[in-house]
């Protein structure tokens, strides 16, 4: 198990009652640590987070981010990275948080 | 001790506002979900202290919250509502089809009969269903299905399905309301729906008689007269005595038959309460005069109530869901405005005084009346 550290933004938070970072479970060795895993990682152990940060789907498979929310990691801009791409080296590795920032604009 | 409990929705968060029978003295607790906008909170008439929200916001979308303390704590709910099947189309502001997609509660309407079941008017229009408490939806595909749907088309905030009234002497009819599509009845649960817009004139659809098009703002009933509706239509106050198989216009003498919100008396069935705005463009009182109107004769006669509320410089809205009664005796009218006043009037009416300045916009205003 990898514990892939996320930071929330803080009206998500508030919701589900954590901290600025949370460190989320994924199993690396069931598949490469992608922000599909990770977001189904985070969601499994947060429900209340679900469909907050991606739309609600019939399949779980074709989740997609919701349009004013954001992912950033390692100074990059991953909102328009395939979801089932791996996430960066050093988010993976603990080193880097995985950021979901809400979009400068939606409220 | 009698009193009071106002489920106040705004812009940025709930407010519950708090009072004795007196209805003089207040106190005000919130915002709860601070920073999201509340579109409705609703209490079950059958369990009080048992209170829906409907949560939401441009970045995350839907929540759904429950108290089982009168609003002292919450608790997330599911918020997956997915549409049946096909989603479809319907009409889009340019006349194309537009694929359904959900977007956010309107209203809650907690059952008459069961803390439990609870039924949630959604945008893009549908309605769902909990028996679980708000643990999880289910579409009422019925009514989305059933026919007309490609040409139901949005309002200016978009197409939502805004007002579910339950017939209390009828456990299988209801009654719905869509911007802009108009009112619809099921008489079985739910299952079936039928368009009961007879007597709507809407200068602005192509076909002002049309079947469905026209843009309800919200609808009223009196608990004891099932039967008789009343509605604020975009333009028009309008009346029905047969469950809507047939509507006639009430505007009667009202300065401007512009509004959004409508109710009736809890004890008088033929005395109703709105809010004339100026007009589609200017959504705001006429002369900068807040002026609710009565009539104490189902309609067509009305009188400004003024006393308490500002007469000059007044520029603020009053939306669909921002009116309620309460059912102590003397009945006590709430509404609150897109300036964050939320007002109350302990004698039906006759007076009023701000209970609050300075809330975010309101978007919703609920009364329990608690023994």
């Amino acid at each position: 198990m990898k514990a892939i550290r996320v930071e929330l933004p803080a009206h998500l938070r508030v919701l589900a009652g954590l901290g600025r970072e949370v460190r989320v479970e994924v199993d690396e060795a069931a598949g490469p640590v992608t922000q599909r895993r990770l977001l189904d990682a985070l969601e499994a152990a947060h429900p209340m987070l679900a469909g907050t940060i991606r739309d609600h789907a019939a399949d779980q498979a074709t989740k997609v981010r919701r349009p004013f929310m954001r992912f950033f990691a390692c100074g990059e801009d991953l909102s328009h990275v395939s979801p089932d791409e791996e996430l960066p080296e050093a988010v993976v590795n603990g080193d880097e948080a995985f950021l979901v920032v809400g979009a400068i604009a939606g409220g | 001790m009698s009193g009071v409990r106002l489920l106040v929705g705004t812009k940025k968060g709930a407010f519950v506002l708090s009072s004795d029978g007196t209805r003089k003295e207040w106190s005000v607790s919130g915002p709860h979900f601070a920073g999201w906008e509340i579109y409705h909170l609703k209490g079950s008439p059958v369990d009080p202290d048992r209170i829906y929200a409907s949560q939401s916001s441009g970045w995350s979308g839907q929540v759904m919250q429950r108290s089982d303390d009168g609003g002292a704590t919450w608790k997330v709910m599911d918020n997956k509502f997915l549409y049946e099947g096909e989603a479809g189309t319907h009409q889009w502001y340019d006349g194309t089809p537009h694929p359904w997609e959900f977007k956010r509660v309107w209203h809650i309407e907690p059952s008459l009969t069961s803390a439990d079941t609870v039924y949630a008017g959604v945008e893009d229009a549908a309605l769902f269903k909990s028996t679980d408490g708000g643990g999880s939806w289910a579409e009422l595909p019925g009514l989305r299905t059933h026919g007309t749907g490609p040409a139901w088309q949005p309002g200016a905030g978009g197409m939502c399905l805004h007002t579910v009234i339950l017939d209390p002497a009828n456990p299988e009819r209801m009654f719905i309301a869509i911007s802009a599509a108009g009112a619809f009845r099921t008489d079985d649960g739910g299952a079936t729906w039928k368009p009961i817009n007879k007597g709507l004139h809407s200068r602005y659809i192509p076909d002002p008689t049309a079947e469905v098009g026209h843009c309800v703002h919200h609808m009223a009933m009196h608990p004891g007269r099932p039967q008789t509706l009343f509605m604020q239509k975009h333009w028009d106050v309008m009346r029905t005595d047969d469950a809507g198989e047939s509507w006639r216009e009430v505007s009667g003498n009202l300065p401007t038959d512009f509004g959004f919100v409508v109710d009736v008396h809890a004890h008088e069935p033929e005395t109703v309460y709105v809010v004339p705005i100026k007009s589609d463009m200017e959504h705001f009182p006429l002369d900068g005069q807040l002026r609710v109107y009565r009539s104490r004769s189902g309609g067509e006669e009305w009188e400004p109530l003024t006393k308490g509320l500002p007469q000059s410089n007044c520029y603020v809205n009053v939306l669909r869901d921002a009116m309620a009664v309460d059912s102590l005796d003397d009945c006590g009218i709430y509404f609150g405005t897109t300036g964050g006043q939320v007002y109350a009037s302990p004698d039906g009416g006759d007076s009023w005084q701000a209970i609050v300045h300075d809330l975010p916009a309101v978007l919703s205003v609920e009364v329990q009346t608690l023994a």
